[in-house]
């Protein structure tokens, strides 16, 4: 006997139908599911943190061509002015630097080199890593063990002094610089997606999965990926600050971005020589890594809470009783 | 402190038995989607001696009012009404919902404990069994070091732990599911409380091993003479194990009684649907008899009585009034308007 | 109502055997025998149940069953067809002959799929089952229907399910390769007692109208006394005990049968014998007791039941009933051992 042999009028049929109605209230849509962006209006300092992150992306993206030439043209007789000083003009609200270039310009100018080299380095990592942690955790067994030394050994290398040799010996593009800051944080994707590949490949569903004869791969795709995806995102976000740091170490040592090109790390490194004298050189490129950088991190820890459906409880509890010890024994009558 | 008005259920003899009264407990949960009354006006008695059963499905709000009882309910979770008198062996009754920290602090093990389901993590993997299990001497009895580990030797040997001097050193990972369950057990009666919760203690665990759960937990409060509490959703073992029973269903208590007298003549709509669902009466083949629909979600409890949904008896008046537990038999409480009709559904 | 002719058996298992390596214990123990020699048979519409506790090996024959874990030594056999001496698309086509129905309704559902998603999800291994799109999706909704959920929820993920609606949706997705046999891990154990009820009703339906065998694993002795046409007792790697459902039920041959019957609470007060209370925990599956596995904690153990594994002898119910024991209980002929299957 096969499925396809019950004639819809059948009684029992009949019968069931009784049954889905009585064990089958209406599904209600899910009262839950308050949508994202609402959950994090609700946050104020998360809130804050993304107005940020998108003020910076939209300077990254529309700033240089608002400001023009403002960024190069060089004028001596506005060298090194003090920031704050309406009588400068707007465009030099923050103040200029030595070549008599306005910072607030420059800051803009720079936010598109320094996030033109931070996101496709972390694109790139994450892409590569990710796969290879997934097949790896998936199978585990020799493919695990194999991709882990791999990792370890990327890993053991001082990034920094792996970073000077290469560019070095290359010369220091922005090319070279995603290239070789992507390589260095592959290990960060890699180990996070094997151990939630391996920790997911032992899940029932998988099984079941396994049961209908699907292949691995279909079952990667299929089970895997969308599982890993918000953590994959949350250390994506993470990594985005580390290397937005890594790359303003590398232009202050001189072997990242090459002038004229300019990035907040490079205005850092320039501005070194003038801290006595003309301390807004090195700051408000410096207070902009930070804001950013921050920003990042509050936004992070916020996404990481806000897509578990199993934390999420969390996100309606004041901030202090978040992380406390004793819950409260609040008794109001 | 003398001790307060009992609620009415108890005789006057029997009320200086009475070691646990709750009344009227309140819970609010506080979810992203509104506020919700998880545990409301729930009202029973402990007695020395005796096995209370909280018998419910998920949902039905037991493990929160056990862990309202105990002060360990989530942040997000408020009490916010009702009283929870325990009554100590000699500094008399005391409300545990308006104590103080300190004053909780003070009953935790030695009046009050709990046994949890899950005993692997409900014992710190990192501490040694012996450690654990000294932890009440060493608080509340302050004991030294050496003294506190005897008594925990002993403890082992009685709950029934083969060669306990050389087992004292080993960690809880070391044992098996019913010996860790034991353990549990262990450090909860270390210092004889009055009352002791159970919440799903034998869940997990094989029925042969449940058996011997059973067996020393009951010995246990007779030769420590206390109250015990079993939350649980296992019809069977409330009939074996429990003297008096309370069943709850979505946050409130429906019928209360002497467990025998409610299995055999049950005075409420959904004890009597549990009774019927379960399969000892039925045929093998049949179909078996369930009660239809699902339980309420929190967030949507209909006004009027809470079963309304599911019993085959509701009417007009059950969606507009929501029934009190009332006295129907000696001993006995319902909270239904047709309880007199529940025998021929 | 069920057939107990044995003459149309659509699974026979014969002498499995499953050994896996774990890191050694302290005696430098490392071979973890799962499954020692296990027989059994399935007849077509019929339900067997398994019993046992933890580290029986239920699990394992389950997983073996299922494909999932390759036997050591012993034959499998589908309507005469073992599956574990074929690959590629012979073992696919036999992987439809049995479905599986877990026992966490939460976590045997990806809950980030639809309905209809899990239920097709088998369909896209299985290509040659239906030709077009319109074909699947109006699959999926009979499917749906036939296990009494609406068809208009297809769309709904598995969080928006209650537990006993999710382990509906799960035994759609066991039907979705017409299986003849269904084996169900523990399916109602993480449901409701007013939920359980639905569930074991709709199983029931299932196997009158479409002929499917059940092999049901459940810790609950009641629902097995209730769904099982025979019954079989599983205890560290072995079969000690089976037969029809009311012989191994009412005179178990085994002692530990016997306990496991007795330790088991019951509703109704007559049911009540006196108590077994087995001493000690089950041993390690590491290191099992040489001869008869039971006797460290049997009552009744003696000193041949150290030397081999015990014979099968016959029980109460006559030769479909069969256990393996030196001291069978309750009336026996021992004069006649039982033959294999």
């Amino acid at each position: 006997m096969s499925i396809d042999a019950i004639p819809h009028t059948d009684d029992r049929v009949a019968e069931l139908e009784f049954v889905a109605d009585a064990t089958n209230p209406p599904v209600a849509p899910p009262r839950n599911k308050v949508p994202l962006w609402r959950m994090l209006l609700r946050d104020r300092l998360a809130t804050i943190a993304a107005a940020i992150l998108v003020l910076v992306l939209l300077v990254a993206i529309f700033g240089p061509y608002l400001v023009g030439d403002a960024a190069t043209d060089q004028n001596l007789d506005e060298s090194n002015l003090a920031p704050f000083d309406p009588a400068n003009g707007w465009m030099n609200i923050l103040g200029t630097d030595p070549l008599g270039r306005s910072m607030l310009a420059r800051l803009v100018v720079a936010c598109r080199t320094t996030l033109m080299v931070a996101l496709p380095a972390v694109a790139l990592s994450c892409l590569i890593g990710s796969v290879v942690g997934m097949w790896a955790g998936y199978h585990r067994g020799v493919r695990e063990t194999v991709a882990m030394r791999i990792a370890d050994v990327i890993m053991s290398f001082p990034s920094l002094l792996l970073a000077v040799v290469v560019l070095y010996v290359f010369a220091p593009s922005i090319a070279n610089i995603v290239l070789i800051l992507a390589i260095t944080r592959i290990p960060v994707y890699l180990r996070t997606a094997r151990a939630e590949s391996a920790e997911l490949q032992s899940r029932i569903f998988v099984d079941a999965a396994r049961t209908f004869g699907a292949r691995s791969g279909s079952i990667i795709r299929l089970h895997v990926f969308p599982i890993l995806l918000p953590t994959l995102l949350t250390v994506a976000t993470l990594d985005f600050c580390y290397v937005m740091l890594a790359e303003s170490s590398l232009s202050f040592l001189g072997i990242g971005i090459q002038p004229p090109d300019i990035s907040w790390g490079l205005m850092v490194s320039q501005g070194r020589t003038y801290l006595q004298t003309a301390w807004w050189l090195s700051f408000f490129p410096g207070l902009a890594i930070v804001i950013t950088t921050v920003s990042a991190t509050v936004l992070a820890a916020w996404a990481r809470i806000a897509t578990d459906p199993g934390q999420r409880w969390r996100l309606s509890v004041k901030r202090s009783a978040r992380t406390r010890l004793f819950p409260s024994r609040k008794v109001s009558k | 402190m003398s001790a307060p008005a009992i609620s009415a259920d108890a005789t006057a003899t029997e009320t200086d038995r009475v070691a646990l009264d709750v009344a009227g407990l309140t819970v609010d949960l506080r979810t992203p989607s509104g506020t919700v009354r998880a545990v409301d006006g729930v009202s029973f008695t402990a007695r020395r001696g005796e096995t209370l059963a909280l018998l419910g499905e998920s949902g039905c709000g037991k493990s929160m009012t056990a862990q309202a009882i105990v002060g360990l309910l989530e942040p997000i979770a408020d009490v916010t009404e009702g009283e929870i008198r325990l009554v100590a062996t000699d500094s008399g009754a005391v409300d545990l919902v308006a104590a103080s920290t300190k004053t909780r602090r003070a009953l935790a093990a030695t009046e009050l404990a709990i046994v949890f389901q899950d005993a692997l993590t409900a014992l710190n993997p990192v501490y040694t069994v012996g450690k654990q299990l000294a932890e009440p001497f060493r608080i509340h009895r302050r004991n030294s070091a050496n003294e506190a580990r005897q008594e925990a030797i002993s403890l082992m040997r009685r709950v029934g732990i083969p060669e306990p001097e050389s087992r004292v050193d080993s960690y809880p990972h070391q044992f098996s599911g019913g010996m860790r369950q034991r353990l549990l057990i262990a450090m909860a009666v270390a210092l004889s409380p009055s009352v002791l919760l159970a919440d799903e203690p034998t869940t997990a665990l094989d029925v042969t091993v449940q058996a011997q759960i059973m067996t020393l937990l009951r010995d246990l409060r007779s030769e420590r003479d206390m109250a015990v509490v079993l939350i649980t959703h296992d019809l069977a073992l409330v009939a074996e194990e429990a003297d008096r029973v309370a069943i709850m269903y979505a946050g409130n208590v429906v019928e209360t009684g002497p467990v025998a007298e409610v299995f055999a003549d049950p005075r409420h709509p959904y004890t009597k649907g549990l009774l019927d669902s379960v399969p000892v009466h039925a045929e093998r083949g049949t179909d078996l008899k369930s009660i239809g629909g699902i339980p309420p979600d929190l967030h949507s409890i209909p006004s009027g009585c809470v079963y309304q949904a599911r019993c085959p008896l509701a009417r007009d008046l059950c969606r507009e009034v929501r029934p009190t537990l009332e006295i129907v038999a000696d001993e006995r409480k319902s909270a239904c308007h047709f309880v007199s009709e529940v025998s021929g559904v | 109502m069920f057939d107990h002719a044995q003459s149309d058996r659509v699974l026979e298992v014969r002498g499995l055997t499953k050994t896996f390596k774990v890191p050694a214990n302290k005696e430098g123990r490392s071979q973890l025998r799962a499954l020692d020699g296990i027989d059994l048979d399935l007849g077509r519409g019929e339900t067997l149940g398994l019993v046992g506790e933890s580290g029986c090996g239920k699990s394992t024959l389950a997983r073996t069953l299922m494909m999932l874990e390759r036997p050591d030594s012993g034959t499998v056999r589908w309507d005469g067809a073992d599956p574990f001496v074929l690959k590629g698309k012979g073992l696919l086509a036999l992987r439809r002959k049995v479905q599986m129905v877990f026992q966490d309704p939460y976590a045997s559902l990806n809950s980030r799929m639809t309905a209809a998603d899990i239920i097709a999800e088998p369909w896209r291994t299985h290509r040659d089952l239906f030709r077009s799109k319109r074909d699947r999706a109006a699959r999926v909704r009979e499917l749906l229907h036939l296990v009494g959920l609406r068809p208009s929820d297809e769309h709904r993920y598995p969080q928006e399910f209650s537990g006993g609606q999710r382990q509906r949706l799960g035994i759609a997705r066991a039907l979705a390769l017409n299986p003849s046999v269904i084996i169900c891990d523990e399916p109602v154990s993480a449901l409701d007692l007013s939920v359980q009820a639905q569930v074991l009703n709709l199983l029931n339906d299932l196997q009158e109208q479409l002929g499917i065998s059940y092999i049901f694993i459940s810790h609950d002795l009641s629902v097995v006394r209730h769904v099982a046409d025979r019954v079989t007792v599983m205890y560290l790697g072995r079969i000690v005990e089976t037969g029809a459902t009311d012989d191994v039920f009412d005179t178990p041959a085994h002692p530990y049968t016997e306990a496991l019957m007795s330790a088991a609470p019951k509703l109704a007060a007559e049911a009540r014998a006196s108590r077994i209370i087995l001493e000690g925990e089950v041993p390690s599956p590491l290191n099992p007791p040489s001869g008869c596995r039971f006797r460290t904690r049997c009552r009744h153990a003696t000193e041949i039941c150290a030397t081999s594994t015990p014979p099968a002898v016959i029980g109460a119910g006559g030769t479909s009933h069969i256990a393996e024991c030196y001291h069978p209980r309750g009336a026996v002929d021992l004069g006649v051992p039982a033959l294999a299957g």
